[in-house]
Parts: C-alpha cells; sequence; structure tokens
C-alpha cells in the first residue's frame, strides 16, 4: 500500500479500491518508457527554447511525470483530461503523437493547433485531452462542465481536471467542487503540488496547504498522495476514479510533487535553495523511484537501454519535425475564428 | 396600483381578498396582483373600512398608480401603496416608477418582406425567447438551459416559464450563484459537444463570467486549430432597466462586440428574439445574446408559422426614409422608430436601421442607407467612447466618406455611471428627444 493520507469528510469516506490496480513487469516497463518520453522530450523542449525555435512561455513538466502517467493507467476510453498551462506531460501520456506536440511548442503547420496555440494551447480530442488552458483555475470549471455532459449523456466517463497549488485558490475552484458534488458529477480533481506557484511557496499564498482537505466543506472526499511514485499515483488513481464513476460525485487527489525546473524558461528559481532542488532530485526522483521497483522486479539497467533508445529517437524525431516543419501558411491568419454551418 | 417590480408598468387585479365594508389593518393580505414576472400578494399599509372597491377583480392592464380602492375617512389614495414582494430579482429594489418616457415601441410602418404575407399572431418578447428555447430543446436533446432561477422559480424574469415541467431537470438546470463557476461548466460542456443555453440573471453578473465567455469560448476554436468547437449560447437581460443603478445596468454589446470568436445578438421585437434566439441555438459558435428587460413585457407581431428562424448577422430596414439614418439596436430602435415619427411631423423622413446582430456587423445595409441619406446618426444605450456607435462611425467615415454630408452624430447614454435619481437617470439615457435633436442637427435644421 502506497503512503496516503486521507482527508476527512462527512460523506463519501474514501473506499477501498474496488479496482484492480496490480502492476506486472511489462506494465513497469509501460510506466517507465512514458515517463521517460515526457521527461526527455521536456529536456529537448528546453533546449529548443535556447535555442530560440520555441518562442513565448514554455513550462515544463520535470520532477512531475509520475503524475501524468499514473494518473492515465487508470483512465478508459471517453475520459476526459484537462489541465492548466504545464501541460506537454499530460498530452505525451494521454498518447498525444510528440511531433505534433513538439511542433506546436515551435509554431509551426504540424502542430497540433497548426501553430496558432502554443506550449499553453493543445488539444486532442482523439486522445480525451481537452487542453491545454493559459488562465490559471479556468480549467477546473472547464473540467467541471466536461463531467457534467458526461452526466447529462450518462455515458460512464470519468473527467481529470488538474490543477497547480496555485490554481487550487482561485475562487471557480470552489464553485466548481460545490455544484460537482452538488450533482454528483463524475470529476476526479488532481492538485498537483509542486510547492510554488511560480516564484511564491505553499506556505506564503495558503492558508491551508494540505490541499487535499479543500473539499471538506463540499462533503468531498480527497486524500494526499505521494506525486513521485507513480504507483501510489495509480492506486489513489483507482480509489478516485471508482468513486467518480459510480457515481458518487467528485474527488480530491493530492499529489506532492516538485518541479525541478523555473516556473518557466525565464525564471531562474531564486526563491528556492540549490540544495533543496538537489535533495529531491536524489533521493525522490519519479524516474529513479520506478527504475528500483523495475529492478526488484529483476529487470536490469542493460535491459533499459532498449527503452532508453527507443525514447531517444521519439524525441529526436519530433525535434527534427518540429525544426522542419513549415511555419502555418499566412491564409490561415483567418481560419478556425468561427465555424460555419448551423446545425 | 402597487408598483411591484423596478419594471412594471401595469399590472392584473387578479382577486380580491376583501370587500367593501370590510375592516382590515396594516399587513392584510387584500389583494393579489398579477405583475409583469409573477401573482403577488398586497398587504394593507393603513388600517380602516373598506369604503369603495374602484377596480374590480379581474381588470386587465391597470395602470401603476391606479387607485384600485378607498378607505372610508380619507377622500383619497388611501390604497395600498407597496407591498412586501415574495418574488423579487436579487438585489433589484423594489418599487419603481415607469422608465423614463413611458413605454416606447413603434411597429414596422413599410413592407416588410421577412414578415409580409405570413400569418401573424401576438406574443411579448417574454414569450418569444421562451417558445424559442422549448422548440430547440424540442429538437435536439443536446440543449439544455442553465442558470439562477430558471427551473423551479420559472426564471427570475419568466422566460424560462414552464421549461422545467416540459424538458425536466436533466435540461433545465437550476445553479447556485456562482456565474463564474457555472459559465466555465457550460463551455466545458460545449466543448465535450453539448450545446448549452447559459441564462445571466443580467449581464451585469456576467462580469464575473466574462473570462470563460472570452478565453474559454471564443478564442478556443481558433486555439485549437480548428478541433474544440463552443456552440453555447449565453442570454439574459442587458442595458438599463429603470432606477435600478449603475452596477445593474450596462450596455455590454460594445463590449463583446470587440472580440472574434463571438457572435453578438442585441433583437428587438417579439419575432427578432425567436428567431434570432432560434438561431444562435443552431450556430456552431459561442453566441452573446442581449436581451431587453425593458422589452420583456411588450407585445408585437409574430409570423404564426413552423420553425421561425432570423439569421444571424442581417441587419434590418424597420423604417424607409430619404433624410437621414437612425442606426440602433435593441430597445434603442423603439426610440429611433418613434423618433423617426417626431421628425416626420417637422418634414424630415427618417430611415430607421435596426442592426439586430452587433458582431458580425451588417456594414453594407448600414452604408446602403447612408448612400441615399447622405447623414448618420448612430443610437446605444451603451456609453459613447469605444462604442457600437463608433465603430459604425469609424466605417462609414472609412467607407463611405464621400456619401457624407454632415458629421455623422452619436446618441449614447451620458458619460457616467448610470444615476438612480429618476431625473439624472432620464438625463443620461439617449431619449425620444435626443435623437430628434441629433438627427436635425446633421440635417442642418
Amino acid at each position: 500500500m502506497a503512503r496516503t493520507r486521507k482527508a476527512e469528510a462527512s460523506e463519501g469516506k474514501a473506499p477501498e479500491t474496488g479496482v484492480n490496480a496490480f502492476v506486472g513487469k511489462d506494465e513497469l516497463l509501460k510506466f517507465y518508457q512514458d515517463m521517460l518520453l515526457i521527461r526527455r522530450f521536456e529536456e529537448r523542449a528546453g533546449q529548443l527554447y535556447g535555442m530560440g525555435l520555441i518562442g513565448g512561455f514554455c513550462h515544463l513538466y520535470i520532477g512531475q511525470e509520475a503524475i501524468a502517467v499514473g494518473m492515465q493507467s487508470i483512465s478508459q476510453k471517453g475520459d476526459q483530461i484537462i489541465t492548466g498551462y504545464r501541460d506537454h506531460g499530460h498530452m505525451l501520456a494521454a498518447g498525444m503523437d510528440p511531433r505534433e506536440v513538439m511542433a506546436e511548442l515551435t509554431g509551426r503547420a504540424g502542430g497540433s493547433s497548426k501553430g496558432k496555440g502554443g506550449s499553453m494551447h493543445m488539444f486532442d480530442i482523439a486522445t480525451g485531452f481537452y487542453g491545454g488552458h493559459g488562465i490559471v483555475g479556468a480549467q477546473v470549471a472547464l473540467g467541471t462542465g466536461l463531467a457534467l455532459a458526461n452526466s447529462y449523456r450518462n455515458n460512464g466517463n470519468v473527467s481529470y481536471a488538474y490543477m497547480g497549488d496555485g490554481a487550487a485558490n482561485q475562487g471557480q475552484v470552489y464553485e466548481s467542487f460545490n455544484m460537482a458534488q452538488l450533482w454528483k458529477l463524475p470529476v476526479v480533481y488532481v492538485i498537483e503540488n509542486n510547492q510554488y506557484a511560480m516564484g511564491t511557496a505553499v506556505e506564503r499564498a495558503a492558508s491551508e496547504t494540505a490541499f487535499h482537505k479543500r473539499g471538506v466543506s463540499f462533503r468531498i472526499p480527497g486524500e494526499e498522495v505521494d506525486g513521485m511514485d507513480v504507483i501510489a499515483v495509480r492506486e489513489a488513481g483507482a480509489r478516485a476514479t471508482e468513486h467518480a464513476r459510480s457515481g458518487q460525485g467528485p474527488y480530491i487527489l493530492e499529489m506532492k510533487t516538485y518541479r525541478y525546473r523555473g516556473h518557466s524558461m525565464s525564471d531562474p528559481a531564486k526563491y528556492r535553495t540549490k540544495e533543496e532542488v538537489d535533495e529531491v532530485k536524489t533521493t525522490r526522483d519519479p524516474i529513479d523511484h520506478i527504475k528500483e521497483r523495475l529492478a526488484k522486479a529483476g529487470v536490469t539497467e542493460d535491459d533499459l537501454k532498449g527503452v532508453d533508445a527507443e525514447v531517444k529517437r521519439i524525441v529526436a524525431e519530433a525535434a527534427e519535425f518540429a525544426r522542419t516543419s513549415p511555419e502555418p501558411d499566412p491564409s490561415e491568419l483567418y481560419t478556425d475564428v468561427y465555424l460555419e454551418a448551423a446545425e | 396600483m402597487p408598483a411591484l417590480s423596478p419594471t412594471m408598468e401595469e399590472g392584473t387585479l387578479a382577486k380580491w381578498l376583501v370587500k367593501e365594508g370590510d375592516t382590515i389593518k396594516a399587513g392584510d393580505v387584500i389583494a393579489e396582483i398579477e405583475t409583469d414576472k409573477a401573482t403577488m400578494e398586497v398587504e394593507a399599509v393603513d388600517e380602516g373600512v373598506i369604503e369603495a372597491i374602484l377596480v374590480p377583480a379581474g381588470s386587465e392592464n391597470v395602470k401603476v398608480n391606479t387607485l384600485i380602492a378607498r378607505l372610508k375617512g380619507e377622500g383619497e389614495a388611501a390604497a395600498p401603496a407597496a407591498a412586501a414582494p415574495a418574488a423579487e430579482v436579487a438585489s433589484a429594489p423594489v418599487a419603481a416608477a415607469p422608465a423614463a418616457g413611458g413605454p416606447i415601441s413603434a411597429v414596422s410602418t413599410f413592407a416588410d418582406p421577412e414578415i409580409d404575407g405570413k400569418p401573424l399572431k401576438k406574443i411579448t418578447v417574454r414569450d418569444a425567447l421562451r417558445d424559442a428555447m422549448a422548440e430547440e430543446m424540442r429538437r435536439d436533446d443536446r440543449v439544455f438551459l442553465m442558470g439562477e432561477e430558471v427551473a423551479q422559480y420559472q426564471g427570475a424574469y419568466k422566460v424560462s416559464r414552464e421549461l422545467l415541467q416540459e424538458f425536466g431537470d436533466r435540461r433545465v438546470i437550476d445553479t447556485p450563484i456562482t456565474e463564474h463557476g457555472f459559465a466555465g461548466m457550460g463551455v466545458g460542456a460545449a466543448m465535450a459537444g453539448l450545446k448549452p443555453i447559459v441564462e445571466f440573471m443580467t449581464w451585469n453578473f456576467a462580469m464575473q463570467a466574462i473570462d470563460h465567455i472570452i478565453n474559454s469560448a471564443a478564442k478556443t476554436l481558433y486555439m485549437s486549430g480548428g478541433q474544440i468547437k463552443s456552440s453555447i449560447v449565453f442570454r439574459g437581460p442587458n442595458g438599463a432597466a429603470s432606477r435600478v443603478g449603475a452596477q445593474h445596468s450596462q450596455d455590454y454589446a460594445a463590449w463583446y462586440g470587440n472580440v472574434p470568436g463571438l457572435k453578438v445578438i442585441a433583437p428587438y421585437d417579439a419575432a427578432d428574439a425567436k428567431g434570432l434566439l432560434k438561431a444562435a441555438i443552431r450556430d456552431p459558435n459561442p453566441v452573446v445574446f442581449l436581451e431587453h428587460e425593458m422589452m420583456y413585457g411588450h407585445e408585437f407581431d409574430i409570423p404564426d408559422v413552423e420553425d421561425w428562424v432570423v439569421p444571424i448577422g442581417k441587419a434590418k430596414v424597420r423604417r424607409q426614409g430619404s433624410d437621414v439614418t437612425l442606426v440602433a439596436y435593441s430597445r434603442m430602435v423603439g426610440f429611433a422608430l418613434k423618433a423617426a415619427e417626431e421628425l416626420e411631423k417637422e418634414g424630415i423622413a427618417a430611415e430607421v436601421v435596426d442592426l439586430r446582430t452587433i458582431r458580425p456587423m451588417d456594414h453594407a445595409t448600414i452604408l446602403e442607407s447612408v448612400k441615399k441619406t447622405n447623414r448618420l446618426v448612430t443610437v446605444e444605450e451603451g456609453w459613447g467612447p469605444m462604442g457600437v456607435g463608433a465603430e459604425i462611425v469609424a466605417r462609414i467615415t472609412e467607407f463611405g466618406f464621400d456619401y457624407l454630408d454632415a458629421p455623422p452624430l452619436r446618441v449614447c447614454q451620458e458619460d457616467v455611471p448610470l444615476p438612480y435619481a429618476a431625473n439624472l437617470e432620464a438625463l443620461s439615457l439617449p431619449s425620444v428627444e435626443k435623437i430628434v435633436k441629433a438627427a436635425k442637427a446633421v440635417c442642418y435644421r
């Protein structure tokens, strides 16, 4: 059983999971590959940013990989994912084409939004990824609306609405919590608490820093999860999903995590010490963590080399595509403002 | 007849609960009155004996301030003055005088190809909007209505009357008072392929939700390279009601009209209210639908045909004239038509263009009119700077400069927050007199 701490909610006590969250060797290997892909992809994105190929804002997910990957392992076809601006990891975990994601970062025609969205604004209905939103907290109301649509259609799908510890202080988050529980909507709120809202440490911004308790006054159960442990994420995700999918309403997961890089590319991260960052990297790194589990399952470093090479190839290909894909045709300037046909 | 809502101008004396000769004391319920929004009980404020009931039960269209009963020993005006209303819009004041200038409702005065030849029926703007929603909800299961008081209360302005009864609480959803949240949820549901109608009790309250209207709904189709659509209608009363103060009295046409990705509609009469709302619901884009509280109770002829839909983006010439073009939208169309009647008496033939849609704006129709009249006055309830009139004047200057015989003028709300005092409010808002004055000025008369 992974480390979790549960919030006391007067209704809907966190259930013991009825979902089989057991993970075998093949699944562990897949988690490793998915997490490594995100890390290598983000490292390359940082590099392309430095080369001037990526402009504007670029928020990297390095350090938080276990969350997107662990949660994705629980979701089913038709479930939706929605998040804020630190979204590359969720898109890759959801199964979006790394080439299209990277080409969107470089603002090219081959990007998933034809180059018109950028780092913070990518979408892919096929994989259930609904963005990619740049206004902090907006995705929580939108994600609750996706759950409203699931409930309206009674389709058994769950919406996963991700937010950071910064977004978790926004008013509309609580408006959404209230309605989600009132109407028992199938939504899992995933709070990625990486300790800093841009440069503001949680203790300086939050009167209650235990974000998993933020649903208590709405009777929404919540639990704190080690967001650096993909298996813990998966187990908690299974409990939360079961709760939401079975019609019991929303569930809050607070993922304790850490981002290794600055808030965005232009952030020197002077608000924390190098020692603090190094401490997390050496003792809590999510990829090291799964490597230990793989070792226990009998997988050697040599066995992982094939995976590493495959990831390297995918990222190199994505970077090449993003570099060589042409800029959008000027005629795209005025497309996609309105849809024509009435329905 | 007591005024029981900010916009009540007349009411129906549904029932007397006392009779002549009865002794009453303050607080007794003496009658039931149907207002434009609800049936209200009227309590006596004085005590005494009812000497005479002057307006019998069942009387309709009794004007506010009409004497309805007299107490013994009091020569006049002993009728109950006001009551504690059970039904009231959130934070709106209780009693108020009718709108400055009284009801203004003028009808089209020439052949109208959209309507001519069709059977007509009389219907209020309120019921036209209701029917539009009901018809579209019957037609498409993806359409649903959410907002404050839309279901059990039957709508703060009774626009959603009986929709809950017909469609149930899955499709007519009462929300908490939480505009930011439910507007965002509406957009999320639209992204998932549903077609929500989000009602704001007034557009003033939508200020809390404007981020989702613009950042989430209007921009996402573009930001997603055409993948994510938001087929959603945001609707509710816009502009100044009557004596409800600055925070409840703003015209947002220019604000939303500024935003690519949104369509913005502001109908005047019942036919357009119905036909354009149906078009808005079917439209695959996010639509801001600006109604007017002062128009809800007005009756108009509407084509009595199945599936009356009016295309978005087409202005309507409501009166033809050769001397000056008056461009208006929403309630101001009635003012402009009234002004045209006044101008006619002075030998000035005004053409009245009803914009109907603010975005995309039908500049061609305005330009065609200006080519004929060579003079332009715009009328809007909102503020002038960066306003709808400013946009029209800029366009006409750009594309019709050679046709102008006089600098265009704008009639707008004065550049102040809307005052509460009746006289100041009237001074602040556009009026028929102001329009007449502006029209004469551009005609150098």
